[in-house]
């Protein structure tokens, strides 16, 4: 047995990539990772054990890392708030849902319908458009803010709900990598689907569609942190304050924070701070098996 | 008669296709291509936003290299550093850790995944929360408490606002949260690779996990390498609003901090000279280029 088991952790078949089961090579691995992690995940421990710090731990000399008696009073306080400018959080809130749900719905339709032709169509300029989407990969969207903004005031985009949604559709990297996804999906599906007279847009919605659900889960996520924690557009091109999101309140709290503010606002920050959060984590916890799934077709030639 | 017709015939043969890129493809145009195309052209131009644009030839741009002393002393040196050190660097960083991610089993390789790339999902909104009381200037800050504690400071440190340590603090933060989507493709691209290339190798002699790397490893990955490069140079220049969110100041503590992104919003968006903030941009997107060709050279299979 006692043999058995330190040739289970010490032989060959344990070694290397992708292993098994343990192996007394790996715990350098461990060694190097374990505190490593403990830095990375720090800052991210802290957000929770801040959302629930009553004011006077929140200022404590020494100010104090983890939380004692937790409440959810900077919860309360953060939704029975109005904005200096009287609307209330819970507005925000609902706008980012609102608008997180929309982009979310349309960027999986708008790319996978793109990536679909791009990978399955025959045409003449297929290889040329997909080599300007990979070129648009390295696309910086802040860079351009200000021509953006003059077409978004000439289409009259300007303090609208749609403002929010469309230029967060046009995303080249959600786009390449469903493309790729479906080059994965042999033709001979598809022929087979059209000898039997099926339309393109049965194909698509009825074949391609559930078979690129990880790459569906992939944009998803990406759609969704590109959308819930966007704060640029509500700064830029949204003057109406019932129309902004979460992300940019968020964003007044912390410029504003200083001085008496600070001490007011922080409690309030921390909390919505986490429900920026978490969102984030829950989603990718839940369909990380289909990001990696996606991300092994990521190659760039 | 015969164009009507040959229309009709494109339209039957290629027409579908169109119809499912349509939609992308005007959003692509309206807010990709338009915009890089405007910046383009307006950079040649004085442009206030009031009046329409004057032609002004090169003189933006030779006015950004001979006389915006703000350019080149700080904003060009500190983009330089900051994406080299971020952006190389944390590539290489990712890089490592996908690697060492890879040497262990599926359970603790996947909550040591989820815990680096953790940091990434939270954009510098939610996240200028814990770094304003983790670097916060009077003594209730974390890390003054810290080294006042340790006795390695008798005075609490205004982190954010000093010149010497803004640029650091933004780097560290940066690296941090620069796990991405490039780190993801490089695991799985590490993960994807056959075993029997490794056991190949071995059998022709090959011991060392170094020599593994960079014969078996790379090599069989560029094509994620590569996409993982372009990733973390564009985080690294679109990264740019950090130092302004944590100083709380555009321009930034004596220019510390400043990056060529927070120069474009700077003139374009405080000072209304759109035309010069647009040749500012080009620079930009041409720097970006520039680094991205480098990949390519590196990794690219094509070519």
């Amino acid at each position: 047995m006692k043999q058995n088991a330190i040739r289970r952790y010490t032989g060959v078949r344990n070694r290397g990539i992708n292993p098994q089961g343990f192996h007394v090579s790996q715990i350098k691995f461990y060694i190097l990772l374990l505190p490593l992690s403990v830095v990375m995940i720090l800052p991210i421990i802290f957000i929770f054990s801040s959302a629930f710090k009553p004011p006077d731990e929140l200022f404590a000399y020494p100010p104090q890392f983890f939380v004692v008696n937790p409440t959810l009073k900077n919860f309360t306080d953060l939704f029975s708030k109005l904005s200096n400018s009287g609307i209330p959080v819970s507005r925000y809130l609902f706008n980012s849902i609102v608008i997180t749900l929309a982009t979310m719905a349309a960027s999986i339709l708008v790319s996978s319908a793109a990536a679909y032709s791009l990978s399955k169509k025959r045409f003449k300029l297929k290889r040329a458009l997909f080599a300007i989407n990979n070129l648009a990969l390295m696309f910086v969207p802040i860079a351009v803010t200000i021509p953006r903004f003059l077409v978004i005031e000439r289409l009259s985009l300007l303090n609208t709900f749609w403002v929010h949604v469309l230029p967060v559709l046009a995303m080249p990297v959600g786009l390449f990598l469903i493309k790729q996804f479906i080059d994965g999906i042999p033709d001979e599906v598809i022929e087979a689907a059209q000898i039997d007279g099926a339309s393109d847009w049965w194909i698509y919605w009825r074949i391609i569609l559930p078979m690129i659900r990880p790459a569906i889960a992939t944009i998803g996520i990406l759609t969704f942190q590109a959308a819930w924690n966007n704060a640029e557009i509500s700064t830029l091109y949204v003057n109406d304050e019932s129309l902004r999101t979460l992300a940019f309140y968020l964003s007044t709290l912390t410029t504003t924070a200083t001085g008496a503010n600070a001490v007011a606002g922080q409690g309030v920050a921390a909390a919505a701070a986490l429900i920026m959060f978490l969102p984030n984590l829950i989603i990718f916890i839940f369909l990380q098996r289909q990001v990696m799934s996606t991300m092994s077709h990521s190659g760039l030639k | 008669m015969s164009i009507r017709r040959s229309f009709q015939h494109w339209l039957k043969k290629e027409g579908s296709a169109y119809a499912f890129l349509s939609f992308y493809g005007i959003l692509f145009i309206v807010f990709i291509v338009v915009p890089v195309l405007a910046a383009f052209l307006l950079s040649f131009t004085f442009f206030d936003a009031i009046q329409a644009p004057r032609f002004l030839g090169l003189d933006n741009y030779i006015s950004l290299i001979t006389q915006d002393d703000t350019f080149m002393k700080y904003v060009l040196p500190n983009t330089i550093q900051f994406a080299v050190i971020v952006g190389p660097g944390g590539y290489a960083f990712a890089f490592m850790l996908a690697w060492v991610l890879a040497q262990l089993p599926k359970l603790p390789r996947t909550i040591f995944a989820l815990i680096l790339y953790s940091p990434s999902m939270t954009a510098g909104v939610a996240m200028a929360v814990v770094w304003k009381a983790l670097f916060s200037g009077d003594q209730t800050g974390y890390l003054n408490a810290f080294l006042m504690g340790m006795g390695l400071l008798q005075e609490p440190i205004q982190w954010l606002q000093s010149p010497q340590y803004l640029m650091t603090i933004m780097i560290i933060v940066s690296l941090w949260s620069s796990m991405g989507i490039g780190f993801l493709a490089m695991l799985a691209g590490i993960l994807e690779i056959s075993p029997e290339l490794y056991e190949a190798a071995a059998m022709d002699g090959m011991s060392s996990r170094w020599q593994e790397i960079f014969y078996i490893t790379i090599p069989s990955m560029k094509p994620q390498m590569l996409f993982g490069a372009v990733m973390s140079i564009v985080g690294a220049f679109q990264a740019g609003s950090i130092g302004v969110t944590l100083s709380g100041s555009n321009p930034t503590p004596q220019y510390a901090g400043q990056l060529i992104v927070n120069h474009i919003e700077d003139y374009g968006f405080l000072r209304y000279e759109m035309g010069y903030a647009a040749a500012v941009s080009v620079v930009l997107l041409l720097m970006v280029l520039f680094f991205t060709r480098l990949a390519t050279r590196l990794f690219g299979s094509e070519r």
